[in-house]
Formats: C-alpha cells, structure tokens, sequence
C-alpha cells in the first residue's frame, strides 16, 4: 500500500508532466491576477481612495475620469475596490492561518494518541459543531469588539474544527499502517512519528480545505464589516463599501453593486482553485 | 423495538453537548469586560440595588457557584433583562421566533426545489452545456455574499421595479409571503449551489450503479428506472445533509433579516451586537444552539424511520 505511495510520487516528481485540469488555471490566474491588484494598487488606482471631492459626489459610472462612479463623499469607487483588494484578500489569507495550524495539530494529536485526550477534543468539537458557526464568530466578536483583528482572533478560536475533523480521520487510517508500526519497531518517539510520518500524510485535505476556507472566511469577513463589525471606516474594504451605498441605493447604485461584483471576483477565483486541487488530489471537498 | 431504543441512546448523547452549551454560553457572559452588575442597572444605581442584583445571579460566589446559579436561572426562564428593550430576553426572543422560522422554512424549500429541478437536469445531460451551466452556477454561487445579493434584488425588484415590498415582515399570511419573497429567493440562490453539488454528483453515481444496469437488461424503461430507483436513493443518501443545510440557512437567515429588515432572531442578533445588550447576545447564542441540535435530532430520527438500513 505505502511503496505503491512512494512510487507514484517519485513517478510525479521525476516527470513534470503533472497536468493541472483548466479549474486549477483557470482558479490560479484569477487569484494571481487579484494578488496583482493588491500589489499594484497604487499605481492602478486613478485616484487616493479616502480622497474625497465634495465637488463631483455621486457621479454616475462612466462620467469623466470615474470609470466606476463616485460614492456619496466623492470617492471614486474603482480607486477604493482597487485598494479595498487588499483589505478583502489578505482577511481570507490572514483569517485561514491559525485555525489551520491548530486544527492539524489538533488533529494529528487527537487521533494518534487516542483515549482521554481524544474524548475531551471530540466532546469540544460536538459542542463548537452544536452552534451555527457564524452565531459564535458573532458572539465572539461581540464581547472582544469590533475590528478584524478580533475577528481573526474568533477564528482562531473556532474555524479549527473542520481541520481536526479532516486531519484526525486521516489520522486514525495511518495509525494501523505498515510504515508507521515499523517506524515505531524502530524505536521513533511518538513526536517524531506524528511529525515526520503521519502529518506529511495526513494533511492532503486539510491543505485543500484551506482554499474553500478563505472563500468563506472572506465571505464572513466582508458581511461583518457590512455590519459595522469588521474593518473600520474610512477603510476602503468592499463590505463596508456596499454598507456605506445602502442608503444611497436609489440615487448610486454602482457604490454598493461593483464591490459586490469585485467579491464574488474574488472568490470565484478561490473556489475554482479549491474545486480542481480536490479533483486533482482526489479528495472530497 | 430496536428502533426505540436507539432514538432513546441518541436522547442520552445529546446530555454532554446541552451541558457543553451552558458551560459556553456562560464564559461568554464572564468574558464581557466591566463589571457585570453595571451592565444590568446602569451606572446611577443605589448601592441596595446593586446588592440585590449581585445577589440575585449569584455574582458574588466562586465562578462554579455562579455557573449553577446560572443554569438554575435558564432552566426558570430567567435569562435576565435586555438592556436597550428592558424586557425580560426570554420574552423579547420568543415573540422573534416566527419571522426567523418562515424565513428559513420557507427558504430551505425553495432551496430545495431550486436545486432539485438543476441536479436533475444536470445528471440526465451530463456534460452537455444543461450540466456545463449549472457546474459553473454552483461554483460561482459559493462565493456570493448573501447581504450583496439581497441588497441588489431588492434594489431591482422592490426599488426600481415595485413588484415586492424593500423591508418588513407585514401582517397576516399573504403580507407575509408578499414581504418574505425577496429573502426567500436570495436564501435559494446562497443555497442551491451547496445542495446542487451533492445532489448531481449521488445521482450520477447512482445512475451508474449495478442495479441500474440490472434493470436496464431486465427492459424496464428508463423513466421508472429514474423516478422509482435513481430519485429515491439519491434522496436517501443525501438526507443526512439536510441537517447542516438547515443550520446553514439559519446561518443566512440572521445575514439578510437586517439587510430586509425582517424583525426576526437574526435582526435581533446583529442590532444587540451593535448595541453591546449583553444578555440579548447571551440569549439568542442559546437559543441558535437549541434550534441546531434540534434540527441535527430531527434529521437523524427522519432518517431513523425513513432509512430501513437503520436499526
């Protein structure tokens, strides 16, 4: 079970002829593409995004020097999509990362050592599993405040049961395999056979789950902000954008439509990508 | 008989998770920054007031104490007072409940119908541009933000165009569907994508399976293949997500409620986070987390009598 493994990568590794279905591109160059707009932002955005202009407010798309209109201060709206691009695809990057790295490693310990440990960790997961998840993110956010870094510090709190979820079910399949009773007849340390042997192993679907995740995390991210419980104005962050064009919608449509336009962009980019490394590594999403 | 049985141990289970649930809906109130009495009479209040209260939630006993006193107080219905409504939260949650249930009840079923009539299509013309259309609407329905979208249908169809009211819950049935049409179509769209996944790829599967071939050869015509064998299974097999669905929509459903101004749970929720109403916070995380393990338990129980596998 475990040589054929081992072939099969070798095989991969030796010939660069790992063909990535037209989902992963396709995925990968929208992503890349908003991953230039962030790093570009300054020299594509037309104008300072906070800079406002009392003189020329709710300019329709298309007029003079707004492609995409001004909002109700005068901002031009492509200038703050283009920064808000920022704002909105690090949260996804930033939000994903401590509840990835808890959730594997909560995972691996749970289903390698097994008994008490792994009861009181399942038990932890039933009761996180038992509220909606954006009910706690929420509540959380509630009691810390307003502001991303707090919904980062939710995230951390929460979104890592998916991870040990995925990780730990891999995990109690390596546990009874060859390799790792040999690496244990070896004399390895419990430590190292959960390091070397059986995360590299095991983390397959978490790492692709990693890709959904920041679309959902995203998601989330901009409708707290919409709610004023996110990124803090005057930021120039796509929820809080079309928060700002609601009450402007009949006379300014575009303020709230294009950063609504830029997110589903932005997302469909992730989605695509996580939608063809599942296929490609052969793993449920 | 064994049936019985089994739903009674799945009761038993569900102990441990309402325990859990207490124990996290408490820390959250002992997590608020400040001191808590403050919070419940007001920064002028007379030094008795302040006693009595303290006394009252048992805030000046050890935290186990408090636990307890708290448990006691939500198995009474006490769930302490709303500071920005000064109702009883108990009170001020249940008159939400029904906007927020129609809200979902009908949205999972629209969600349903959506996604039912787009899997079918899509399995029984796999690959053709019917499947080609729906894979790429369930994979760029993953990342619609379900506020946006609301906020645009509602620009569109009650703004521009008139046909449905922008906000409101109105009066009586009719006025209900009339105001809850717009949030139930966004639900559907959020929600389609999600179910259309799973649902195309079981009937696909199934559409392939051995007794499919079998009673291809035995000349049964297609038609009934599908309607008796292929839709049947699919279903089964997919009911178990039902659950999480339903969490999901609740999920979506606290997202729009502001956004149409429906008053229900969800509006509730956001305006007390706004407002920092404490208890109202505490309250409702209870109260979603009833509504999710109940649903989990429905499902599994449907499943329970509906799945002759079980048991």
């Amino acid at each position: 079970m475990m040589a054929e493994r081992e072939i099969a990568v070798t095989v991969e590794v030796g010939r660069p002829r790992v063909r990535f279905s037209r989902l992963t591109v396709a995925g990968a160059v929208i992503v890349t593409a908003w991953v230039a707009v962030a790093m570009l932002a300054p020299l594509l955005a037309p104008y300072d995004p906070d800079a406002t202009d009392l003189r020329a407010f709710l300019q329709a798309p298309g007029s003079p020097g707004h492609l995409l209109g001004t909002d109700h201060l005068g901002r031009d709206v492509l200038s703050r999509i283009v920064y808000g691009t920022r704002i909105d695809l690090s949260m996804g990057v930033i939000g994903v990362m401590a509840p990835f790295l808890i959730g594997v490693a909560l995972g691996v310990v749970s289903g390698y050592s097994g008994g008490l440990v792994d009861t009181v960790l399942m038990r932890l997961v039933d009761v996180a599993l038992a509220f909606p998840f954006l009910v706690l993110v929420l509540a959380i956010v509630a009691i810390l405040g307003p502001g991303l870094t707090n919904y980062y510090v939710a995230l951390a709190i929460v979104a890592w049961v998916p991870y040990c979820r995925l990780v730990r079910a891999e995990t109690l399949v390596l546990k009874r395999s060859e390799f790792v009773e040999s690496a244990r007849l070896l004399g390895l340390s419990h430590v190292a056979i959960m390091r070397r042997h059986i995360l590299p192993n095991a983390i397959t679907p978490a790492a692709v789950f990693v890709v959904t995740d920041i679309v959902l995390t995203i998601l989330l991210g901009s409708g707290l902000s919409f709610f004023g419980l996110g990124a803090q104005p005057p930021t120039a962050e796509w929820g809080r954008m079309i928060a700002e064009g609601q009450n402007f919608l009949s006379q300014g449509w575009w303020i709230s439509v294009f950063p609504g336009i830029a997110l589903i962009l932005l997302t469909l980019g992730f989605s695509l990508l996580g939608d063809g490394l599942a296929k490609q590594l052969r793993v449920r999403a | 008989m064994r049936k019985t049985s089994l739903v009674l141990h799945r009761l038993w289970q569900m102990l441990p998770v309402l325990i859990g649930i207490s124990i996290v809906t408490f820390l959250l109130a002992q997590a608020i920054p400040g001191d808590p009495v403050r919070l419940i009479v007001g920064p002028r209040a007379p030094a008795s007031v302040i006693e009595s209260v303290r006394e009252r939630y048992g805030l000046d006993r050890p935290v186990l104490a408090q636990y307890f006193v708290y448990l006691g107080n939500v198995l009474q219905g006490d769930w302490g007072t709303s500071i920005a409504f000064r109702t009883p939260v108990l009170g001020l949650i249940l008159s939400r409940v029904p906007p927020t249930l129609y809200l979902v009840g009908g949205g999972l079923l629209l969600s349903a119908a959506v996604a039912l009539l787009l899997a079918i299509g899509a399995a029984l013309r796999q690959d053709r541009w019917v499947d080609q259309a729906v894979r790429l609407f369930s994979t760029v329905g993953l990342g619609l933000p379900a506020f946006w979208l609301g906020l645009v249908l509602s620009l569109v169809f009650a703004v521009r165009l008139g046909w449905f009211p922008a906000s409101g819950f109105g009066e009586g049935l009719v006025d209900h569907v009339r105001h809850l049409v717009l949030p139930w179509v966004t639900i559907a769209v959020v929600m389609a994508p999600i179910l259309v996944r799973n649902l195309r790829a079981t009937l696909i599967e199934k559409l392939q399976a051995d007794f499919v071939v079998a009673e291809r050869s035995k000349g049964l015509p297609e038609r009934s293949i599908f309607l008796r064998h292929v839709f049947p299974n699919s279903l089964l097999t997919n009911l178990h997500l039902l659950g999480v669905v339903a969490v999901y929509t609740l999920g979506i459903a606290i997202i729009i409620e502001p956004v149409f101004a429906v008053p229900g749970l969800g509006q509730l929720f956001i305006g007390s986070i706004v407002s920092r109403d404490y208890f109202v916070i505490q309250g409702l995380t209870t109260i979603f987390a009833i509504l999710t393990i109940g649903a989990t338990l429905v499902v599994d129980l449907l499943s329970l009598v509906v799945d002759p596998r079980v048991g």
